[in-house]
């Protein structure tokens, strides 16, 4: 086995590591602009990036970020609605957008010569953007549509939202990415100017390119370009923490569906947060171990093995802005009952706090994390994504470099002390799904997190 | 202002495509293993990597009882020769390779990721081997993975555009073997036996009715190789027979599905082309304009832009061996969904009476061919094209010839094509919603 690691670890030569291949600089007004060369293909991705997402949020403007990512295309000072949209496929670009808890980005992907297109546009609708009231109406329709797509009609989106609201007691994770329809329904256009102002500005963003070009020059292009937008007073974030949680939290979720699922929470640190540094790394092993391919133990125990579901997943990502949570969501087999499903996740957290997984298992997680690394590199938009990410919430992308070297250092004690200092019973939040009949032909309300793409 | 930006936009455009260099697609190679497979190669050296996928023409449209082919298909990894379910899955993890399985209407195929470290390649390409030639289809696992796909129907059947999607394709291709669910149905999955996936498997995972597809950091003689390795335990067999024709329709037909949703989601649609289609890029760029450019398209513009009517709005022809779907998508609250019918015939029927205009024409142009590298920027891009291209027997120089192809379309043939092709008035309407009576024809 450590022949494996070893050798593949050569394989990671210096040029595949994002350090040798990154540039960065920060132009005059604050903004940051990261540049990783990739010639494989004539392409690039732009991608910016703002601080700006569901978690900053207050209550009754919930899911503003995300209308305001939609209303970015709807016109400029300089372009009209629409008009950045036809301009980029013009130019043979994909574009988008998403919407995350923790940031707000927008991107381009095209033939690495039209970058200084998509510069000239994104410098645009940072700081011009008019907002025509008449195009908010119909955007937020559009929004409400995406709204019941995404949650109201999915009763697994349901769970996960209501799961959040009753697991959070004060951080805005609690609150969905697209914002509760209620506050869409109140939502005006003047709110959207605000949070505009607030936060759309070059000293709360980030420019990622990734691609076919010479940093040089995305540079001066960056300097071209975003150089002359004013700086703005960023407000000033207050250091949020979630409260100990003090016994274990559970509700039920009923909705028109045919198969019951569930979801549990421990509530964890993030990489921004934890007191010791190497925890987040052994809580990313420690889900390596239970779902990280199908020789894991949830694949090889639960779905094979005892048989009690069909499908069983874990999650959880060191890198937010705000400590989160270890997700562990299941659907049980046919045949099998929900609370047989949830002892048999429980028993295999508990196996976590009184037995040291094997240095098998931590080295086939090892192999998998350089394996994916390399992997990775065949996606420019995903390698930005990742430089993006980091930055938006606050740490930095040498990490990329960094991860492996941490993950490798972790020991089974250390994922056993994680095991035992946080998935503990008093830490968990837990939300079942209870079908109701499909028959049911009433409307139904319905849910959901994660991203959300325009 | 804005008119400076366009002109030198156009400038550089112009400059881009008389340099011919770039839309040159990859060298691609071709070759038959000694069983009869054949292979589609690039080389792609520069990242430690290599992707592979092996096709069967073992989809659900070979289904002798509907589900087979999917079943067949999820049992390759679930014990092969020596190895149960879970050495295999150790022997992959444990070298850090992916493998992915899927079987669709045409196509069943099995797809590894592995770095070309030698104890890694040579571990991946050992298992996929037995995976594709010595599965073991224990009754076990056929059990487990017979209850995980009656699980996974009872899931579809809880979303309002799965069962969109079920109801088009179920009257689209009514007894032509595409109407054959690829997921099955309950009352087939519950009847499909050990003999019937068996049969399955030795008659359509055979050498002949194969296609390899390489990408990665392995030379050509390596890659002769892996495909002679991965093959060398298969039957070289026959290939499937040929699929019959998929029937016109001569009315237009509407399907009402009660679901206790918010939104109802609209399907309409029609038999379309087949991958080879003479119409081909004709209709592929006319389609772009009308719902296949996403925010910029007509049917984006009328329902959603104009109208506020649906967050996701869209329209695809989907070729494949014999007639695919042309389909038109949009979802929208029930209250709305009587609108968005009238405003999507209404976009359609004028498409196909007056075609697109002339700057329409030279936007979509602009969009293919602007944007022809990024279809082939990946190893996975250039994979999905090689497998396509070798499992449809197309011309090995079509990402070659792909952008003239596209510059050669004008609007007259689009208006030509679409009217001898589409028919608005005999179109499949399917909404699955809350309040049906909203879909009537006209």
């Amino acid at each position: 086995m450590r022949l494996i690691l070893s050798a593949a670890l050569l394989l990671l030569s210096s040029s595949l590591l994002a350090e040798s291949r990154v540039h960065e600089t920060v132009l005059e007004n604050g903004m940051k602009v990261i540049v990783k060369e990739d010639h494989r293909a004539p392409i690039m991705v732009s991608q910016v990036w703002y601080k700006v997402g569901a978690s900053y949020e207050p209550d009754g403007i919930t899911g503003i970020s995300h209308a305001l990512e939609h209303m970015m295309f709807k016109g400029t000072k300089a372009h009209k609605p629409g008009e950045f949209s036809r301009i980029i496929a013009q130019n043979g670009g994909s574009e988008n957008a998403f919407t995350g808890r923790d940031y707000t980005a927008y991107f381009q992907t095209m033939s690495s010569d039209r970058l200084e297109i998509a510069m000239e546009l994104e410098a645009d609708r940072m700081r011009f953007l008019t907002l025509p009231a008449e195009e908010f109406a119909k955007e937020i329709e559009v929004v409400k549509e995406e709204r019941r797509l995404r949650t109201e009609d999915k009763p697994t989106g349901q769970v996960y939202e209501h799961f959040s609201a009753l697991a959070y007691r004060s951080l805005p994770y609690a609150n969905p990415v697209i914002g509760w329809m209620n506050d869409l329904e109140h939502m005006q256009v003047e709110d959207l100017s605000d949070w505009y102002r607030l936060w759309y500005a070059p000293n709360n963003a980030t420019l990622v390119v990734v691609g076919d070009v010479n940093p040089q020059d995305v540079f001066k292009l960056a300097e071209k370009y975003f150089g002359p937008l004013k700086r703005e007073a960023i407000p000033k974030l207050k250091p949020l923490r979630e409260p100990e949680q003090k016994g274990e939290a559970r509700s039920v979720v009923k909705v028109p569906a045919n198969e019951p699922y569930l979801i549990m929470g421990y509530k964890t640190p993030a990489l921004t947060t934890a007191e010791k540094s190497w925890e987040p790394y052994a809580l990313e092993m420690l889900v390596a171990v239970l779902d990280g391919g199908n020789s894991a133990r949830f694949s090889r125990r639960l779905v094979r093995g005892s048989e009690v579901a069909v499908s069983a997943g874990a999650e959880y990502n060191a890198f937010t802005r705000l400590p989160g949570m270890l997700l562990i969501d299941g659907t049980p087999a046919q045949g099998r009952t929900m609370d047989e499903l949830e002892k048999a996740l429980r028993q295999e957290i508990a196996r976590l706090r009184s037995e040291l997984v094997t240095e098998e298992e931590l080295e086939r997680v090892r192999t998998q994390v350089i394996a994916s690394k390399v992997f990775e590199l065949d996606s420019v938009f995903n390698q930005a994504m990742e430089i993006g990410m980091l930055e938006t919430v606050g740490l930095d992308w040498r990490l990329i470099d960094q991860y492996v070297t941490a993950l490798k250092q972790i020991t089974p004690e250390q994922v056993r002390e994680v095991a035992e200092r946080y998935l503990v019973d008093d830490n968990l939040t837990v939300t079942q799904l209870v079908p109701l009949p499909m028959d049911n032909t009433k409307p139904q309300r319905r849910i959901k997190g994660g991203r959300h793409d325009i | 202002m804005i008119f400076d930006r366009r002109s030198i936009r156009w400038l550089v455009l112009v400059a881009v495509a008389w340099s011919g260099q770039l839309w040159a697609g990859p060298d691609i190679q071709s070759w038959q293993t000694s069983k009869g497979a054949r292979v589609l190669y690039v080389e792609a050296p520069e990242l430690p990597m290599v992707d592979l996928r092996i096709v069967f023409d073992a989809g659900s449209a070979r289904d002798a009882v509907p589900g087979v082919a999917s079943l067949t298909n999820a049992l390759l990894e679930e014990g092969a020769g020596d190895w149960s379910a879970d050495e295999i899955a150790e022997r992959l993890d444990s070298v850090g390779s992916e493998m992915t399985s899927s079987a669709h209407r045409d196509m069943a195929w099995v797809s590894a990721r592995t770095l070309t470290e030698k104890h890694a390649l040579t571990k991946t390409l050992d298992t996929l081997a037995q995976v594709v030639s010595a599965p073991r289809f224990d009754m076990a696992e056929l059990e487990r993975n017979r209850k995980a796909m009656l699980t996974s129907l009872s899931h579809d059947e809880q979303s309002p555009g799965s069962v969109a999607q079920k109801a088009f394709m179920k009257t689209l291709f009514k007894e032509h073997p595409y109407a054959s669910p690829v997921e099955g149905t309950k009352e087939s999955l519950t009847a499909i036996t050990r003999e019937d996936v068996l049969k399955h498997y030795q008659r359509y995972y055979v050498a002949k009715n194969a296609v390899i597809a390489i990408v990665g950091a392995v030379d050509r003689q390596e890659a002769a190789r892996m495909a002679e390795l991965i093959t060398d335990g298969l039957e070289a067999g026959e290939r499937a027979p040929e699929l019959p024709m998929v029937s016109q329709l001569d009315a237009a037909t509407a399907v009402d599905i009660q679901f206790p949703s918010s939104q109802s989601h609209i399907l309409m649609g029609q038999p379309g082309i087949y991958r080879g289609d003479p119409d081909y890029f004709v209709l592929y760029v006319g389609n772009h304009i009308l719902g296949g450019s996403g925010l910029v398209s007509l049917l984006s513009e009328e329902v959603r832009e104009k109208r506020g009517l649906s967050y996701s709005v869209y329209s695809y022809f989907s070729p494949m061996r014999r007639n695919g779907p042309f389909l038109i998508g949009a979802q929208t609250q029930n209250a709305k969904a009587q609108e968005a019918l009238t405003v999507i015939r209404q976009t359609l029927a004028r498409f196909v009476e007056q075609g697109p205009s002339e700057d329409e024409l030279t936007a979509a142009k602009q969009n293919i061919t602007g944007g022809f590298p990024l279809r082939i920027a990946s190893n996975s891009k250039i994979l999905e094209y090689l497998a396509m291209l070798g499992f449809y027997d197309l011309p090995l120089d079509y990402l070659n010839v792909f952008v003239s192809k596209i510059n050669g379309v004008t609007r007259e043939q689009i208006r030509e094509a679409f009217q001898r092709r589409v028919q608005p008035e005999n179109l499949i309407t399917v909404v699955v919603g809350n309040e049906q009576k909203a879909n009537t024809v006209n």
